[in-house]
This record gives structure tokens, sequence and C-alpha cells, in this order.
């Protein structure tokens, strides 16, 4: 739950050195790409900051976009919850269960009305009135747009919230929308990703501790600072892409080279994710460089977008069939009308003869 | 549906279905119509030999045009070479006709394909600049001609541009290009584009019709 005590009394109160909060610092705005004359500022808003209720809703999710949370390692998942925010409400982590945990929400809606934050994962089901996930009863759909209208800000984790994910995948049987297609009029941030990438979450948490506010976002709501750039522009293999070097299945030579994964559906040119440069587990890697394409699991309707082995530079579409006919129909047309001329010349020769 | 998705999915597949009907009818209609009949003793039967020799003969202008023609023929070769290399030695453009016909070949390395693309660029706005600075050529020229040239030189600016990440976002500038170049699919059975095509059967047709004639053409 939330309390008074700033940032800076809670470190002191837990043994944490000065050193150490600056360490922190310098740690956070080098991940937000922030120059490093804004430490001294990020310390002094932290330590003036309360700790702000943070409400986390789980609605149409795999548990993942958690399971990524948990293993950040800058700001540590533990470090958040018990340094910098009050995390209370969190179906996964929290202790409480039932009716215990609902009324952990209902408190914290009521002692910080228009101030918390709402972390949502997973999309919202719309058909049907949203029955096809509920909580305690309640309806997605209701729940979030309860929890939202008190919200200082939303922060949508994950492709399911930010864009619904896969269960709007096509055929998409529930009916499943984002957050951002359900609410309006309050800031939401997106930080897509299948999962997102756990420095990216606390990154983006950190921020709105840090400024009381969201960073700058692009034109699909996420924050630039992480989602600037394409994973092909910060690709280690862009060299062999531009070489023409390209491994041709996932056990050749070019393969074991660690050449460009293009030709065997890497998405990494219309990709936007920070995952060639932040990496996973604490920097030690990311999809490419551990031999596999880009899904593209940060963008829109990546479910949909064709194959994930199949170049980019395939059409979505299977095109053969209507091909097929196109030609039959172009060489009828083509036939009919050399025969009509055949037909139009006979019968000016047979004017002349006559 | 985003623009990308679009110009990747159903934007494709209607451009390619119009290009292959349209080429097909355009194709047999010309091939099967009735040819000439001859209103007099041929002076040679030899119109295999004589249709062969007019398709290369027609490479290179005769002499007497050297002086007006040879700007047109140089650029006419830049462009033509360097938009073959852009077009079928760009590796992300080899894995597309892969997908579509099913081979595929190596490609060059992109920044030599992009140096073509420029050749290929400057050579075509040369010869647009010379089209429109030529009187005559001016007076003739249709709005077929602007077409061809522009659907053209248009998806040869928007790739570069799409490889050289400017021009706005990245996925924009791919869908755009992809556009560009399904626009020039859909005028390509219909314009003057269609010379790709039609231009060795037109090329042999009048060299065996001027063999009988007995004229070396």
């Amino acid at each position: 739950m939330s309390d008074e005590k700033t940032l800076a009394e809670r470190l002191r109160e837990r043994g944490i050195s000065r050193r150490g909060f600056m360490k922190f610092c310098a740690a956070t705005a080098s991940m937000m790409a922030l120059p490093p004359m804004m430490i001294p500022k990020i310390a002094a808003a932290l330590e003036q900051a309360k700790r702000p209720s943070v409400i986390w809703l789980s609605f149409q999710e795999c548990t993942g976009c958690t399971e990524s949370l948990t293993r950040s390692h800058a700001p540590t998942i533990e470090g958040l919850i018990f340094d910098h925010i009050s995390l209370d409400y969190h179906h996964t982590l929290q202790a409480a269960a039932g009716d215990a945990a609902e009324h952990a929400r209902e408190a914290a809606m009521k002692d910080n009305w228009g101030k918390y934050l709402l972390v949502v994962d997973g999309s919202i089901p719309l058909k049907d009135d949203g029955v096809y996930s509920t909580i305690a009863g309640i309806t997605n759909l209701a729940m979030l747009r309860e929890v939202a209208e008190g919200a200082a800000a939303i922060v949508s984790v994950g492709t399911c919230a930010a864009f619904g994910g896969l269960p709007k995948a096509d055929p998409n049987p529930t009916g499943a929308a984002a957050v951002s297609e359900i609410i309006s009029g309050k800031p939401i941030v997106n930080v897509p990703g299948c999962p997102p990438i756990p420095t990216v979450i606390t990154g983006v948490l950190a921020h709105f501790l840090t400024f009381g506010k969201l960073p700058e976002l692009d034109n699909l709501n996420r924050p630039k600072v992480f989602y600037g750039e394409s994973i092909h522009d910060r690709c280690y293999r862009r060299a062999f892409y531009e070489r023409g070097q390209f491994a041709e299945s996932f056990d050749d030579e070019g393969a074991r080279e660690g050449w460009c994964l293009f030709k065997l559906g890497c998405k990494g040119p219309v990709t936007y994710n920070a995952c060639a440069t932040t990496r996973w587990n604490e920097g030690t890697s990311f999809p490419i460089a551990s031999g596999h394409g880009c899904i593209g699991c940060s963008e829109p309707g990546f479910w949909d977008k064709g194959g994930f082995y199949d170049a980019l530079s395939k059409g979505t579409h299977d095109s053969a069939e209507g091909i097929a006919l196109a030609a039959g129909v172009g060489a009828a047309i083509g036939v009919a009308a050399a025969m009509g001329a055949r037909v139009r010349q006979a019968r000016a020769d047979n004017k002349e003869d006559a | 549906m985003t623009l990308l998705d679009f110009a990747r999915g159903p934007a494709l597949q209607w451009s390619l279905i119009i290009l292959v009907a349209g080429t097909l009818w355009r194709l047999l209609g010309a091939l099967l119509i009735r040819r000439e009949t001859d209103l007099s003793q041929p002076r040679s039967d030899a119109t295999v030999s004589g249709g062969v020799r007019t398709v290369f003969s027609r490479f290179v202008p005769r002499k007497e045009f050297h002086d007006n023609a040879m700007l047109a023929v140089v650029l006419g070769f830049v462009m033509h070479i360097g938009l073959a290399i852009v077009v079928f030695l760009f590796t992300p453009h080899i894995l597309f006709f892969d997908s579509v016909f099913g081979v595929s070949w190596p490609g060059l390395p992109s920044n030599l394909v992009m140096a073509a693309g420029v050749l290929t660029v400057a050579s075509l706005v040369a010869l647009l600049v010379r089209r429109w600075n030529t009187p005559l050529l001016k007076m003739i020229s249709s709005a077929d001609d602007y077409i061809s040239l522009l659907v053209t030189l248009i998806p040869v600016v928007t790739g570069m541009m799409a490889y050289a990440h400017v021009g706005g976002p990245y996925q924009t500038v791919l869908a755009i290009h992809i556009l560009s170049v399904e626009a020039m699919l859909i005028w390509f059975p219909f314009g003057k584009l269609f010379h790709a095509v039609a231009w060795i059967p037109s090329r042999a047709q009048l060299g065996a019709t001027l063999q009988r004639r007995g004229v070396k053409a």
C-alpha cells in the first residue's frame, strides 16, 4: 500500500548508501538514453518521490509478460516493488487471493484515486459482453473501465494489451481488443513485445517515477527511447545483409558464420524494439544472436503478417490460384480478340472481292 | 490493415492478376491475328534469318542516325542494364521472385545495387529532360510515354529511399515502394512498358516482312 514516506527515507531505513542510490540513478539514465547531466535530477526527483500505487490487471494473457518482468535486472522487480512502487494488485505476484485480493484492489483505488498507475497485460474480449474472460465474476471489460477511471496513466504491457496480440489473431473468436481501443481520455503508453524486454518495462515505470509523466512516444504510443530504431538498423548482422551474405537454412555454413537471417524470415527491418541494443537476460543475447530471425512481436498484428519463416519480401496473400485464373481469362480474351480481328479481316476481304 | 499490409497483401495479389491477364490478352491478341498476305512473289523466303537479324540489328542505330540518336541509345542502355541489376540482383527482390516462381539465383552486394540504382535514376531523368527539351520528341510524346517513364522511375527512387531510410518511417516508405511497383505492374500490359515482352516478336515480325520484300533491316 502507498505511504507518505519519500523514497530517500525508505532507502535510508533499508541501509542503502548514497553511493548505491546514485549508481542506480546512473543506470536508469543510461538505460533511458538520457545525458549524464540528468543523473542528479533523477536522484533529486526519486529522493522526493512518494511510492506510487500500481495496480496491475492481467486479462487475456499467458503470464509471459510477468515472467519477463520478474527477470528484470536494472532495476530489479524486487527493487521496484520494495523501493519505488507499491504494487497493490497483481494476480501472480500478490500473496492475497480471492475476495482479499479484490478488496486490496478496491482499497488501493480508493486511497489513490486519480494518482495510481494502471498496468495492463493481456487483451480484453469484447464479444458477447466480454464473457470470455472474467476475474471474481467481473468481466475484464468492466474491470478495465472501472480501474482506468481513477488512473493517472495506463501502461499497456505486452503486445496483447498494446495491440490485441495473439488473442486478436484471425479469426479473433473472443473479439479481443487492445486497451487503447476501449479507453480514451487517459495517457496510455504501449510497451509491446511478446513479451516485452524486462528492462523496457521497468524503464518505463522508472521514467514515470522520475519525471511524473510518461516518456516521449512514437505514432503507436511506444516510448521512442526503446522503440525508436528498428532491429535491422541496430543488428550486429547488418553488415552481412549489406554484403549479400545470407544464411539459407538454420544449419548451413552461413548460419554457422552468423550471416544475415533475412532469407529465413527475419522481420527485423520492419520491427521497432530495443532487443538488438538492450538484449535479454542481463544483456546476454537476443533471438538473432541466438540464430533465429526476429518474428516482429512488438508490431501490431504480427501473428497475421505471413509466416515467421517467410522472407519479408514475399507477399502475404497466396496468389497462385488467382494468377492461374487470370492467365486463363487473359488468354481467352486475347484469343477472342485475335479471332474477332480475323473475322473482320475476312469480311473486309469478301467485300473487296465482291 | 496498415499500408504495408495492404501493399504486401491484396494490392500485390491483384496487381499480379492484372499483369498476367493483361499480358496474355495483349500478347495472344497480337500473335494470333492474321499475317499480311503476299501481294507479289516474295523476294526471299529466308524469313527466320531475316527476323533474327532484325532482333539484334536494332540494338544499335544505323550510322546515319548516330548524331541524333546516340545519346538516347547510350542512356537507354545504361537505364536498362541498371534497372535489370536493381530488379533482378537485389537479394530481397530475388526472394520475391523465388516466392512467386520458385527459382532463385545469387544476388549482388547492396552497395553495388544502389550504385546501379543511381545510374538508372540519372539516365531516366536525363531521358525525361531530353523528351521535354527536344521539340519534335515533345510533340510526338503522349501521356503513355510519361506514365511509362514515371512508373519506372518512382519504384527505383522509393526503393532507394527505403533502403537508405529517408523520407519517413521505413514501413511507410517500403509500402509506397511496393505500391509504386504494383502501379507499374498494372500499367505494364496496357502501355509502352509492354515493349519488354513485345520487342522480340515485333522486331522479328518486322524483320521477316522486310526480308520477304528484299530489304535488309
